[in-house]
């Protein structure tokens, strides 16, 4: 980095400009090879194996361990207003409003992300994205699309299975240690939250969030520096930006149509 | 990668699961269960709402039989709300609708108390008798107005 502080913020808003209009160029050609013929089913479902089915213990987990927390909480919050019989509000609409899809992205980027661009990196390295093309396999299609289309998929489904392990934690919390009523848990869950501005809310918000951790995680490996620093570097800008970027969004989502 | 049968069944069970969750989320949460076009929709005009807000019960005797649609003020500024009902329940045309509350700091909802005419309530209909909700600040208010007119 050379130059005065001006040239040097010239130069890297256009560095800046260039990554994203880069990202954008990908995710156009990434959304045309993956959407024409031929399908790569079998390559699908294998990452959705990788990213889905691998992510449920850790999502699962994770998501029965914050229900508890937030039973715990809100229990010792709402009791000094007695209003302990709106437990059940209190951890759904936390979890299915915020907690779920921002947790659940988080801890996706870091797992499954992580990985997507440490592998699409170290076959940048090992020049098999090359080999790919001599065989006139675009690698788009056939190693980027179907890792980008499985992140997408698999995003609501864990956040679903996320938030519903957290409301039984809750309930867990709110029966088993406080001493309360599964039924009133229940009926204070059931009457808060509405279909269209809660529930289909936190469904936009993971399946952009899967869309984002998607782009970043593949974009990254692809443009790896051909080298073993280039990978590491790959990587762990993946969970960096992914991780803010979901943070950002989920700010504007929230700010913008109050889901 | 090698094609495994017990793979393609784990990532079948997550998308089940995850389904299972979604519909679970939608339907018994999300009150998407009284949708649709299959619903009998009736009117029914209230001189007051209180907390009656959208997707509150309609219960007759308790049980739940369908839920606010929409409330909105209508042409003579009074509040008219929109009742999603199970059309395999027939109301009676004399039927009234009154708003109560669940418990002392409950939610409110719609209770219909039945009428004893033959005749039932077709979609777009009008439920004439209406009592609405009770405020407990303009009650307390009146209790007071009276306590303080017997003691002069």
């Amino acid at each position: 980095m050379s130059g005065n502080p001006v040239e040097r913020l010239g130069r890297g808003t256009t560095d800046l400009v260039v990554d994203l209009g880069g990202l954008a160029r990908f995710a156009g050609r990434v959304v045309v090879a993956g959407s024409g013929r031929p399908w790569r089913l079998r390559r699908l479902l294998d990452e959705v194996f990788g990213i889905g089915v691998l992510s449920i213990s850790i999502i699962g987990l994770s998501g029965l361990v914050v229900g508890l927390v937030l039973g715990l909480q809100g229990y010792n919050t709402l009791v000094r207003f007695g209003a302990e019989n709106s437990l059940g509000a209190v951890v759904g609409l936390t979890l299915i409003r915020e907690l779920g899809p921002v947790l659940t992205a988080l801890l996706v980027a870091g797992r499954a992300g992580s990985a997507i661009a440490a592998e699409i990196g170290s076959m940048v390295v090992t020049e098999q994205l090359d080999g790919l093309r001599m065989m006139s396999v675009d690698p788009e299609d056939f190693v980027v699309a179907p890792k980008a289309m499985a992140m997408v998929i698999s995003m609501p489904l864990l956040s679903a299975l996320f938030i519903t392990l957290g409301l039984f934690g809750g309930m867990v919390v709110a029966v088993g240690i406080v001493g309360g009523d599964a039924g009133i848990y229940l009926t204070s869950l059931e009457s808060s939250v509405e279909f269209r501005e809660d529930v289909l809310g936190s469904l936009v918000k993971a399946l952009v969030f899967g869309v984002l951790v998607a782009l970043i995680a593949t974009w990254r490996g692809y443009t790896a520096e051909p080298n073993a620093a280039g990978v590491s570097a790959a990587t762990t800008s993946t969970v960096v930006a992914s991780s803010v970027s979901v943070l950002i969004f989920d700010f504007f989502i929230t700010a913008l149509w109050r889901v | 990668m090698n094609v495994s049968p017990l793979r393609d069944l784990l990532v079948g069970c997550f998308v089940l699961a995850g389904l299972l969750s979604l519909a679970y989320l939608s339907v018994t949460l999300g009150g998407l269960s009284y949708r649709g076009p299959g619903g009998l929709q009736i009117h029914a005009t209230f001189d007051e709402v209180g907390g009656l807000k959208p997707r509150a019960p309609v219960v007759i005797g308790g049980v739940k039989v369908g839920q606010i649609k929409s409330i909105q003020l209508d042409g003579d500024l009074r509040p008219r709300a929109v009742l999603d009902v199970d059309p395999a329940v027939g109301i009676p045309v004399d039927s009234s609708a009154s708003i109560l509350t669940s418990g002392v700091l409950g939610d409110q909802y719609i209770g219909i108390e039945l009428g004893a005419e033959e005749d039932v309530l077709k979609g777009g209909d009008e439920i004439q008798y209406t009592q609405s909700a009770v405020i407990l600040e303009r009650l307390i208010g009146k209790v007071v107005q009276n306590l303080g007119a017997d003691s002069e």
